[in-house]
């Protein structure tokens, strides 16, 4: 696969409830190991578009194509090549650090082998070896969203969705995570985030910002502040969701 | 009618975790006063003591001269208190909910209906909607007004800007200053560390522990050494890049569009050159280094890392 492959493709994108149009007529493309900002105020649709791109909602109209499968009519080939994870879901709280491991590597249809020996590399290069008997409620919100990314990408998909993943974790490991989030797109996974520190957005190859259902602006971190004439994300996200 | 709040010594131990370590700090009547820190860091237990829904395992907290232990129903009565979770009752209509609240308090949303005007004229068009169906943003707004029908002297917001958009948290903050000048005392959490500076005071938590209480303004101006940014065409290599260049360099860390570090040499034109020198024999081209003002999380920053 080549860097420049679209691994996103959203074409004339609807997405209505009744009369209300969530989703307005979205256009963008997301290359393979980009890191991408998907923006927006509360409200503004960023959760309908995200559901619809890992198939869990279809689209009204218009289409969208994640690693090379329709949203609408391969939903089980998407969610095989997708991982996911949010503040709210995200790995079991009753489950141990070993067990939810083995629950995801299971889900994806990992052999005993591949989950064990996966299981030992996330877990050494995040130094939780010895944590991996322990109940996921034990564990410090910061590790747990660390320890969920690695579940997310566990079986190697095409693109992960990771939905506020930094919601009240401290300064320090935010950073880490975002380290993370950077080895994983230089592996050529695609990374698709939202946030709502707008330092975070800075961290990202190209962002998008919606408001009322629709894209505002899409392009990289410097040219939107270019483009609106301000010297940080924050002032950019002001001007478009205000 | 504003309250002051006393915590002495106050310590929370939850089995064998230590969730607050001997926290005590003062908090003066009509006082917007932040506490920062992130998950973990022992906001809500401490929120929950000065609100009486725990004990403390030792020390006291008073509101005004009133015991938060001995005293809990009068304190109950003057405080407002909005959770981090939505705690309303979902299948009662916003109407039905705000009336609730206020019989509990033994008033009614007619007497005090100036008291929540500004927040609950937002909602009212959907008062008739149950508060399961209404949007995060309107949620919030339910749950301040039934925290204020009762007309508190002191209010306690548990995160109430954790999940919510850069723009709403702004809205959100103009409303509690507007608030602050009806003489309420206001206590509030956010794991934000840039909504510091929108307080009149904060008190900087990490894991059941005070790290800094002052003024934002204070915070930032005791930052000890020199914070510098750092701006390369390698942005992604520039923080071990950095880190590496010598042990002068301390407390590495990306921020935003830059990277920040500190030293405490104070030949500033040593640093320039030794950084300067060392990034060009590691590749980077574009090097932009200069001096920057610190910002809470920078301050923040330097306490983790003692």
């Amino acid at each position: 696969m080549e860097r420049n492959e679209n691994i996103i493709v959203v074409k004339d994108l609807v997405k209505k409830f009744g009369s209300f149009v969530a989703n307005d007529n979205l256009n963008f493309e997301v290359k393979k190991g980009e890191i991408f900002g998907f923006l927006g105020a509360n409200g503004a649709g960023k959760t309908t578009a995200i559901k619809i791109l890992s198939g869990l909602s279809k689209p009204t109209s218009g289409k969208a194509i994640v690693a090379g499968f329709d949203v609408s009519r391969q939903t089980d080939k998407v969610k095989k090549n997708i991982g996911y994870m949010s503040q709210r879901f995200s790995l079991y709280d009753d489950l141990t650090v070993k067990e939810n491991f083995r629950f995801y590597g299971g889900i994806y249809h990992l052999s005993n082998k591949e989950i064990k020996e996966k299981t030992q590399l996330m877990l050494d290069k995040l130094g939780m070896t010895d944590y991996r008997d322990m109940l996921l409620k034990k564990i410090p919100l910061g590790w747990k969203q660390k320890l969920a990314f690695s579940v997310a990408g566990m079986h190697e998909p095409a693109v992960v969705f990771l939905d506020e993943p930094t919601g009240g974790v401290d300064p320090i490991t935010r950073r880490q995570f975002w380290e993370m989030i950077y080895e994983k797109a230089e592996e050529g996974t695609t990374v698709f985030v939202t946030t709502h520190y707008m330092d975070e957005a800075e961290y990202c190859e190209r962002v998008s910002i919606m408001a009322e259902g629709k894209i505002e602006a899409l392009d990289t971190p410097a040219m939107l502040k270019e483009k609106y004439g301000v010297k940080t994300m924050d002032e950019v996200f002001v001007k478009i969701a205000r | 009618m504003s309250v002051k709040i006393e915590i002495r010594q106050i310590n929370k131990v939850f089995d064998k975790l230590e969730a607050l370590k001997n926290i005590s700090l003062e908090v003066n009547p009509g006082e917007l006063f932040g506490f920062i820190g992130p998950d973990g860091a022992g906001k809500t237990t401490l929120f929950r003591l000065i609100t009486s829904l725990l004990l403390p395992s030792s020390g006291s907290i008073t509101v005004d001269d009133l015991d938060c232990s001995k005293d809990f129903k009068k304190v109950r009565d003057l405080t407002g208190y909005m959770p981090g979770r939505f705690s309303l009752y979902t299948d009662l209509t916003v109407e039905e909910n705000i009336n609730f609240y206020a019989s509990i308090f033994k008033t009614s949303l007619k007497e005090n209906y100036h008291l929540i005007k500004d927040i609950y004229e937002q909602i009212e068009p959907f008062r008739k909607r149950r508060a399961g169906d209404l949007s995060g943003g309107m949620k919030q707004k339910l749950a301040l007004s039934c925290a204020l029908i009762h007309k508190p002297k002191l209010l306690i917001l548990d995160e109430p800007t954790t999940g919510v958009d850069a723009v709403s948290r702004k809205e959100f903050w103009e409303l509690l200053k507007r608030m602050q000048k009806t003489g309420i005392t206001i206590l509030v959490s956010t794991p934000y560390m840039d909504e510091a500076s929108l307080c009149d005071r904060v008190a900087l938590m990490q894991k059941g522990e005070l790290m800094a209480v002052d003024t934002p303004e204070n915070i930032v101006k005791k930052y000890s050494g020199d914070l510098w940014q750092a701006k390369s065409n390698n942005m992604h290599c520039l923080v071990k890049d950095i880190d590496e260049i010598g042990d002068e360099i301390k407390l590495v860390f990306r921020f935003g569009e830059t990277v920040h570090f500190t030293t405490f040499n104070t030949d500033k034109e040593a640093i320039l050159k030794i950084v300067n020198e060392g990034l060009e024999t590691k590749g980077h081209s574009g090097i932009n280094i200069s001096r920057v003002d610190p910002q809470i999380e920078d301050c923040f920053l330097a306490l983790m890392e003692g």
